[in-house]
């Protein structure tokens, strides 16, 4: 299996994607913004299908609006608190979006859209060319280097803003920082596991940590080794059956993992495994 | 087929109903709109908006599951947006207790992992590309006759229940502490709101696809809510509201050969904006 290139290409950038996703999505669910994830996942296939539909590189738009959209979140800040209607209907309306980019895209085309749609919503980490590997793997490993170099001054003010502020800790460039690293995550998780499909790789990784530890650290560590552990799980069961499409795979192996935490989660609360927390 | 309209609305109607499956969709989306409207009414007043956006992605394995069964889809949809409509019902106990974080990870992980166990079953079915658009996003072509006899009949079931608990369960999704203690049973019908729930969320998405019900659930009621507080009347906004999006969406998409997707979202947006844009300037 890993003779074959595309296999040793999904492999590299998945892990490192992974990795990254692990990370950044540990302090997503401690930050509670798993809601911003999934408002980055409704963009993130609209605005690859924009890009398909203007005849450009998906990758362009799939990046330009998860990062312009993250941005506009940190710009909104605390003040937008829009109500679950009004969330409703616009992230619908953003789908509609796409499925219009899409007709556009067909239509300039001649057919061939399926291959494109189902591309940005579900993902093909083996269609990624040598190329397109390498480059999201360098991304995701500027994104690993930048989550740990903030992740301490991070951590500080997001369990207590007041006290990190007053320490001096710039909390509000921090927290901007971040969407922006999510933003970028977000379209590279895109590429591994599809726009749909992104949160199994952000939230539900760092679910099953935050279920299984209570320190910082080593939940980030487990968070990225679970998510490190489904794409490859993901990835030798897709190759092995090859029915079974890679990022389904990668994320019900991630699904798993969290029902799994949330059982023993439960198990040590009721006191079976003979302890309570 | 070249659809094009012309400046007679009696002409372009005729042109709609010449053919079979316009009909039929016509059909369909009258149904549905209607139920849903009325279901969604109390869907906006419970706030429970975001249990039947997961409701409907969860319909999208067993629609994919009975396609790759050989079953028919409907039956697909039913079966698993009830199955989520009971577990959610009975789960939500044990999970109220957690905090918003965890919660809003696990809602987020199993809509995923839905999403995935959907795409799985397409890829086994092998007809994924054309037919992932059209469970994720709606079409108007492919409905049949036997598709609007069903849709009919758990319509009208659902229209009889909703009828009959109606009065009840506002006074429970209005003042639960009061309707408790005059004795209303709170909890069973929050159970059996649930279920109306998940029919309509699944009759729906067999039209607009499972992504985009909200446009046709709750965007109408959620309008209507806004432009008045008369009980009577914000009901009946909200069937004609949802009556027209339904309508103006499919003619739209018929004339202009773009899908059925962006019309209702775009519609249902613009009603939700305009009817918030008239509430605040009346402040």
């Amino acid at each position: 299996m890993f003779a074959l290139p595309f296999v040793r290409d999904a492999l590299l950038a998945g892990s490192l994607i992974a990795v990254a996703s692990g990370l950044l999505g540990y302090f997503v669910v401690l930050r509670a913004q798993v809601f911003a994830g999934d408002a980055l996942s409704h963009v993130a296939f609209t605005g690859a299908l924009a890009a398909a539909a203007a005849g450009i590189d998906l990758r362009i738009g799939l990046f330009a609006a998860t990062v312009a959209i993250a941005l506009l979140f940190a710009a909104l800040g605390g003040r937008a608190r829009a109500d679950d209607v009004t969330i409703g209907v616009v992230f619908a309306w953003i789908l509609g979006l796409g499925v219009l980019f899409l007709d556009l895209f067909n239509a300039s085309s001649g057919g061939g859209s399926g291959i494109v749609g189902a591309r940005a919503l579900f993902g093909s980490i083996f269609a990624l060319s040598g190329g397109e590997a390498r480059l999201a793997a360098l991304v995701a490993l500027a994104l690993i280097a930048a989550t740990l170099a903030v992740a301490r001054p991070l951590l500080f003010a997001t369990l207590d803003p007041a006290v990190a502020l007053a320490h001096g800790v710039p909390v509000t460039a921090l927290g901007a920082l971040f969407l922006v690293l999510v933003g970028v995550d977000a379209a590279e998780a895109t590429q591994a596991v599809g726009a749909l499909l992104l949160l199994g790789l952000l939230a539900a990784p760092a679910g099953a940590a935050h279920r299984l530890t209570a320190s910082p650290y080593r939940g980030m560590a487990l968070s990225a080794v679970l998510a490190l552990a489904s794409v490859w799980i993901g990835i030798a069961l897709s190759y092995r059956v090859s029915s079974l499409p890679p990022s389904s795979a990668i994320v019900l192996v991630a699904g798993a993992f969290y029902a799994l935490a949330l059982a023993a989660g439960s198990w040590a609360h009721a006191g079976v495994l003979g302890w309570r927390r | 087929m070249n659809p094009s309209f012309s400046a007679n609305p009696i002409t372009d109607l005729n042109e709609l109903l010449q053919y079979p499956f316009m009909v039929n969709a016509l059909a369909a989306a009258t149904i549905v709109a209607l139920v849903g409207a009325l279901i969604g009414w109390f869907v906006v007043l419970r706030r429970e908006s975001f249990v039947c956006h997961t409701l409907s992605v969860m319909s999208f394995p067993g629609a994919s599951g009975a396609a790759l069964a050989g079953l028919p889809l409907a039956s697909g949809y039913f079966a698993f947006a009830l199955a989520g409509a009971l577990a959610i019902a009975f789960g939500s106990r044990a999970g109220a207790r957690r905090s918003l974080s965890h919660e809003s990870a696990v809602v987020g992980s199993v809509g995923a992992a839905a999403l995935a166990l959907g795409f799985l079953f397409l890829s086994l079915y092998g007809g994924v590309l054309e037919s992932v658009e059209t469970l994720l996003f709606g079409s108007s072509v492919g409905i049949t006759v036997g598709q609007v006899r069903t849709l009919a009949v758990v319509g009208l079931l659902a229209a009889t229940a909703l009828a009959a608990i109606g009065r009840p369960l506002f006074y429970a999704s209005i003042d639960e502490q009061a309707a408790r203690a005059d004795g209303v049973p709170v909890r069973a019908l929050a159970i059996a709101f649930l279920v109306l729930l998940g029919l309509a969320v699944a009759a729906i998405a067999q039209i607009v696809g499972v992504l985009l019900t909200f446009a046709l659930l709750v965007a109408p009621a959620a309008t209507a809510q806004q432009l008045t507080s008369r009980i009577g009347l914000s009901l009946a906004l909200a069937v004609a509201l949802a009556l027209l999006e339904a309508w103006a969406a499919l003619t739209l998409s018929y004339f202009t050969n773009l899908s059925l997707g962006f019309y209702v979202t775009s519609i249902a947006l613009a009603l939700y904006a305009i009817a918030r844009a008239a509430r605040e300037l009346r402040r």
